[in-house]
């Protein structure tokens, strides 16, 4: 395993697991947010546009947590990534 | 009835979905809402027909997203609607209703509207275990209508919450899970459970379903006031799904002519301590702030990512009413001024509801000369710990008659 690939652990919800050949879990690296999701795009093409909007933000309806914590409480899509972090994109509606 | 109930379309973009176990649109993740043949219902109802219907909220049936007849909650729903005239006094109102779900059946709050529609639903899908992430009231509904119905069910739920509400859960045998951490936590969990497991996650993957019971608290207060709209609503918020239900309710009625279109403002109430709404609605943007570490006495609003926040605020502005919120101490007083003039115990979430009211009073948001609602949505009983160093303490005597004399003797 070459340690400088990075590699985080990426949770994919039920919605998404058709452009991830219905794996719950796939691995990406990337040194922020940001960068997870463009190569995790290249793994999964069409997956980028589904978790962010034309202006390459996160869509108002999906929540993106580093370790458990909400990224908006982080640094956003700048949010920096280390080694056997995990990565959930969740869809925000639920609950209430 | 089956012929009512139309099909899941994304309320974002529009798209379609089949009438399953789904909540979210998969292209731009936006919430799935039941839709129906609206033209049906308008030739199928009346207010006759729905006054001669059943005395719980089935009566609304038609206005429901259910393909059978409905088979789990059937004592549910209207709930009294008090002409508050002592309250109104004192708030400077002229015409004050309380709708009254702290004597809802069977669980003491609102939250068993949406699980009888959301259990009657996993029946129709042959679901055999259901589940929630909740505050405390959901757990306890979900929970009493699973033992009542055959259902095997587990409750999450944070695990600090409080006791009545741990216990009014565990004493129908659900199996409780209390999550470290806020409810926002919990429910990351269960979007992760859900997509898993095949349970019925009511406010999950039946989130279409379960959501739309709240209406009936809507329907209810217009055939209550006689069908009429009130000129101002007010209700309090977690995630904003009833605050938008409510909304609903009133233009269903509408657009099915039991009553007539007028104006009308719903306004919005959250803690202090938990306000990504009201915060975002005051600074005029509708972008939700979530609320990290909610830190407020009313657990059960305690929602620091709330789902619906975003349509709540569109509906709020739309109507013109407004967004309000209160510290605890104003709560305890919210509680503590319903008890006293009009005989209702409320939990920490109707103080909310009354404190937030009475600012929007003083602040004139509520002309003194309308008509208002308060949605009053839990037992007080079940928060009781909250009031512990804020009434007056009992008077422990003999059991002599001197002894007594001497307690009341001064007030007389």
């Amino acid at each position: 395993m070459n340690t400088m690939l990075n590699e985080i652990t990426v949770r994919i919800p039920t919605p998404l697991r058709g452009l991830t050949q219905n794996k719950e879990v796939v691995y990406v690296s990337g040194k922020t947010i940001k960068e997870l999701l463009l190569n995790l795009e290249s793994q999964c093409p069409g997956i980028l546009n589904r978790i962010c909007n034309e202006k390459g933000e996160i869509r108002r309806f999906v929540n993106v947590y580093l370790n458990g914590e909400d990224i908006r409480f982080l640094n956003g899509l700048d949010t920096p990534l280390q080694q056997r972090d995990e990565v959930s994109i969740v869809p925000a509606i639920a609950g209430g | 009835m089956k012929e009512f109930f139309d099909r899941l379309k994304c309320k974002e973009c529009g798209r379609s979905y089949p009438k399953e176990a789904v909540h979210v649109c998969e292209f731009d993740f936006g919430p799935l809402e039941a839709t129906y043949h609206y033209h049906k219902i308008k030739k199928y109802v009346s207010r006759q027909m729905i006054e001669s219907g059943p005395d719980s909220m089935w009566r609304y049936e038609p206005f429901l997203p259910l393909e059978e007849e409905p088979t789990v909650g059937l004592h549910t729903g209207m709930t009294p609607l008090l002409a508050a005239k002592r309250l109104a006094k004192i708030l400077g109102i002229k015409e004050l209703y309380i709708k009254n779900d702290t004597v809802n059946f069977p669980t003491l709050s609102f939250k068993d509207r949406v699980v009888s529609v959301a259990l009657s639903r996993a029946k129709e899908l042959h679901y055999e275990v259901v589940s929630c992430a909740s505050t405390g009231n959901l757990a306890n509904s979900l929970a009493a209508h699973a033992a009542a119905n055959g259902f095997k069910s587990y409750v999450l739920i944070p695990a600090d919450l409080e006791p009545a509400k741990v216990i009014g859960s565990l004493v129908y045998n659900t199996r409780v899970i209390g999550i470290k951490g806020s409810y926002d936590k919990v429910n990351r969990l269960c979007s992760e459970i859900a997509g898993k497991y095949r349970w019925a996650f009511v406010n999950v993957n039946f989130r279409p379903y379960y959501a739309e019971g709240s209406k009936t608290m809507g329907f209810e207060i217009l055939e209550q006031m006689g069908w009429k709209i009130p000129d101002h609503t007010v209700i309090c918020m977690a995630s904003g799904s009833l605050l938008t239900k409510i909304d609903k309710a009133y233009q269903e009625a509408i657009l099915c002519g039991l009553v007539e279109e007028k104006p009308y403002a719903i306004h919005g109430a959250q803690a202090s301590g938990c306000n990504p709404i009201t915060a975002a609605f005051k600074k005029g943007t509708d972008l939700i702030r979530p609320i990290a570490n909610p830190n407020t006495i009313a657990k059960s609003l305690a929602i620091g990512t709330p789902a619906d926040g975003y349509y709540a605020i569109q509906t709020i502005r739309r109507t013109g009413g407004y967004a309000e919120d209160v510290t605890d101490q104003e709560i305890i007083e919210g509680i503590k001024i319903l008890a006293e003039t009009e005989g209702v115990f409320a939990e920490t979430a109707g103080g909310v509801t009354v404190g937030c009211a009475k600012k929007l009073i003083q602040k004139g948001y509520i002309p003194q000369e309308s008509q208002v609602v308060l949605c009053i949505t839990g037992n007080g009983l079940k928060t009781a710990e909250v009031l512990k160093d804020h009434l007056n303490p009992i008077d422990v005597i003999e059991p002599h008659i001197q002894d007594f004399d001497k307690i009341v003797d001064f007030e007389k």
